[in-house]
């Protein structure tokens, strides 16, 4: 077991923000977390799942999480879901609903946004939802405010019967930062469901007296806002500038103007305005900065107080010391200029599949065929797009590819009337939201080949189990879904549901060939394992014999990280064409033995140099 | 060195063991009575892309963000990796890197050029550069897994406080959970620190 998972009160530890919210779950006497992995948030479950008081799961998608964290509360247990930024999108049906009728047991939802968007495929703010759903947030700048606040945000959604949003964003949640802890579990008992037909059916005529009493609950959340010591002025003897500001985007600002007052609001919605109107009248000039859209400053000024803040400052990325300086100096009458550095121009070196990827078979098969359009989901399969594949022609957000492919299927161009229209989707993305979709393309008798490649894991994410992988959180073994058999009762025809060894190049260039000439729907499912999870079975690596290697370059576009150039020659052909040739070399270190590679070589030149006494082949997955 | 705050880069690949060495830095800081962050992006790292790691430890930290120009100290796992992250160290910094060449499927595809020598850029860029093979050395020790241990001896005589507590705190959380790799990592950091005083200098040897 962990060693903070042990740890007593007043002991000090290097903790990541995900793990101190772990933390702070189990001393809060969480009784159920739910989550969907999602970069930067996915650790806060996997550090629940360190507790045994704690029944924690990975649900299906973040809607789930939250449902399952509202039944919970209504049975009187603390509950919290975890999600990045994008799977509050997801789940905002059932909080938008829950915040109006209310929660029993404290309800938090730890939102992590991907501010500067390392691994996502949008920046958006979070804050609106404390707003659109008349939430309050509390916002930690480092580790240990995220330990207390999410400890005070369960007693305030119990006090005030609402779900509260604790708004992370990267630079808290992968922060390893020094939290002390000041407690141990407190036990929250569960008194059991109350039956209210009027307080949890949420029928017009039981959700329309809850409006005036959400809007009064506002209004006391406000003055609380107001009252917080979550909401802290550090004083500052250069009162030329004061700062409003909220999250790590504090610590840069201290950082950068150490001597400026600050307004640090911890509790940010409802703003603080009257506090905020006090604190603007000690200092000349007001700026909020705030990650990432203007919201604080369109509602100070509202409140009718002179602010600056996106007037100078972008609105989006972080906003780093390196982003502050240049912005704000010049307001200080302190021109900045940018310091003279050394420049480098360094290659880029964009994130690739690994070798023996099962994703590289199906990639080599798309993009050796030609009149198709791709269209793609979120997962590792998304680097298809890069090189040298180019073979996803679209990501949009999860579970997206088999709708929109029946979307361009049904409102085709002339120019698309010869292609045929793919969808790539992962197992996971699959469960989490894109079974809908194939429901749909199947009821409304659509025409799109689906490729469902099941490695069994969240890949992107590091690796995490879903129900398609027959193990949970806790590694312990769960019923695992059958995919033909699902996507059989979803209407696909038998005949049209193929099961594909990835690895066998051949096979699976041929069956994506057959399938998209057919006149309905297919369904190509892949069946090997992540190569970076403990399931993958790493064989002896293969090496090119150079006398017998032709240069033809088509292991190369296999895309395998292990395989590399050795050599280039120029060649004329008898018809007086000149000619490049690519000479591979395999990395010995990186190649697993997955023999993808092998498939791609006429003149057989890749070998196992010593062969093993026994063969083993990786068994793909039923 | 301002305000008393050490800033160290710690750069490379994914998989390369970038974040455990940052870790083990920020731990040992800890120790020390400093106040540390440490951060990172590497959502997508894990494929092979660029891992950048910022530790930062003082008497009182902020922003765990190092800014470009503020590092004091840039560990570069690979050789063009380091010269990537080299507007990050300030003039007077100094680069402990290891020379291995990893150059990603773009380059061995032809679209982008691997830097003939970044040793030499870095050197020319007038800061302090040590570099070696920490691989070879790894390879004599007999485990590859060890170049962890070898850049962190390197750097070692970097820091602000001595070089035998950072090997200290390797050595005993090797002893407290893989017992049997202890000695050879208290072996590997000596060899780092050995290895680490090569300084490099703008002219390669003529050797």
């Amino acid at each position: 077991m962990s060693a903070v998972v042990q740890a007593k009160a007043e002991s000090r530890h290097l903790l990541s923000g995900n793990e101190a919210v772990a933390r702070a779950a189990w001393e809060a006497g969480v009784r159920v977390a739910a989550a969907y992995p999602g970069t930067p948030a996915t650790e806060i479950l996997e550090n629940i799942a360190l507790y045994p008081d704690i029944y924690s799961e990975w649900s299906v998608n973040e809607k789930v999480a939250v449902e399952v964290a509202i039944g919970a509360s209504l049975a009187g247990s603390r509950a919290l879901a975890a999600m990045k930024h994008v799977g509050m999108n997801v789940a905002s049906d059932a909080f938008m609903t829950q915040s109006l009728a209310g929660v029993v047991g404290g309800l938090v939802i730890v939102v992590a946004d991907d501010v500067g968007l390392s691994s996502s495929q949008n920046e958006q703010d979070s804050r609106y939802w404390g707003r659109f759903g008349h939430m309050p947030i509390l916002e930690p700048a480092d580790s240990q405010e995220a330990y207390e606040m999410v400890k005070r945000a369960f007693d305030l959604s119990e006090q005030y019967e609402v779900p509260v949003v604790v708004r992370m964003t990267t630079r808290v949640c992968h922060v390893k930062a020094m939290v002390e802890f000041d407690g141990e579990r407190i036990e929250h008992r569960a008194a059991g469901f109350q039956k209210n037909p009027q307080r949890w059916v949420m029928t017009p005529a039981n959700a329309k007296p809850r409006l005036p009493l959400m809007h009064k609950r506002d209004r006391k959340l406000r003055e609380l806002s107001e009252t917080s010591d979550l909401n802290v002025v550090f004083p500052g003897g250069d009162r030329r500038i004061g700062f409003v500001t909220a999250g790590p985007a504090f610590m840069h600002v201290r950082e950068t103007f150490p001597n400026a007052p600050v307004l640090k609001l911890g509790f940010s919605c409802p703003p603080p305005l009257e506090k905020i109107r006090a604190f603007a009248g000690q200092v000349d000039t007001l700026v909020v900065v705030e990650e990432t859209e203007l919201l604080l400053e369109t509602e100070i000024r509202a409140a009718g107080i002179a602010v600056r803040g996106k007037d100078i400052l972008p609105r989006f990325g972080e906003l780093a010391p390196s982003v502050l300086r240049p912005a704000i100096k010049p307001l200080l009458g302190e021109p900045w200029e940018v310091p003279k550095r050394s420049q480098t121009s360094v290659f880029p070196r964009p994130p690739t599949m690994c070798a023996s990827c099962p994703h590289l078979g199906p990639y080599f098969a798309l993009s050796h065929i030609r009149n198709l359009n791709i269209i793609g989901d979120i997962g590792c399969y998304t680097l298809g797009a890069g090189h040298p594949w180019n073979a996803l022609d679209t990501c949009t957000c999860m579970g997206a590819s088999l709708s929109m492919a029946h979307g361009m299927d049904k409102g085709r161009g002339e120019s698309d009337e010869k292609k045929h229209i793919v969808a790539v989707i992962g197992d996971s993305t699959f469960l989490h939201m894109g079974m809908q979709g194939l429901l749909n393309m199947i009821y409304n008798r659509g025409n799109v080949t689906v490729l469902l490649l099941d490695n069994r894991s969240v890949g992107m994410t590091g690796g995490q189990e879903n129900p398609g992988t027959g193990e949970d959180l806790h590694g312990l073994p769960a019923p695992r879904v059958d995919f033909a058999k699902l996507v059989e009762g979803l209407g696909v025809r038998p005949e049209r549901i193929r099961m594909v060894d990835p690895y066998e190049l051949p096979t699976i260039v041929k069956l994506v060939r057959e399938e998209t000439r057919m006149e309905e729907p297919s369904v190509i499912i892949t069946n090997r394992p992540c190569s970076l999870t403990d399931r993958f079975e790493r064989l002896q690596p293969y090496a090119v014999i150079d006398d017998q290697c032709t240069g033809c370059g088509n292991c190369i576009d296999l895309g395998c990280p292990a395989i590399f150039v050795a050599r280039r020659e120029t060649v004329t052909a008898k018809s007086g064409k000149s000619k490049e040739l690519v000479f591979a070399r395999i990395d010995a270190n990186t190649c697993t033995g997955c023999h993808m590679c092998v498939e791609t070589c006429a003149p057989e030149a890749i070998v196992q140099p010593q062969p093993q006494n026994r063969v083993i082949r990786i068994q793909p997955h039923a | 060195m301002r305000d008393g705050i050490t800033n160290i880069l710690v750069v490379g690949i994914g998989g390369q063991g970038v974040m455990t060495a940052a870790e083990m830095l920020a731990r040992t800081a800890l120790s020390q009575g400093y106040d540390v962050k440490k951060t990172e992006v590497a959502g997508m790292a894990q494929r092979g892309g660029v891992v950048s790691s910022h530790v930062r430890f003082g008497p009182k930290v902020y922003s765990p963000q190092i800014d470009p120009g503020e590092a004091d100290l840039l560990i570069g796992f690979e050789a063009a990796e380091a010269l990537r992250w080299l507007p990050h160290l300030r003039p007077t910094g100094v680069a402990m890197v290891n020379t291995l060449r990893l150059p990603p499927p773009v380059v061995s595809a032809g679209l982008y050029d691997y830097p003939t020598d970044p040793i030499a850029d870095l050197a020319a860029a007038g800061i302090e550069v040590h570099a070696f093979d920490a691989g070879a050395l790894a390879e004599e020790l007999g485990n590859p897994k060890l170049v962890n241990t070898i850049m962190l001896g390197a750097i070692s005589e970097h820091l602000p406080f001595p070089a035998e507590v950072l090997k200290a705190s390797i050595v005993e959380g090797f002893r407290a959970y893989k017992p049997k790799l202890a000695d050879v990592n208290a072996q590997a950091f000596d060899a780092g620190r050995e290895a680490g005083h090569a300084r490099a200098t703008t002219h390669r040897s003529a050797a």
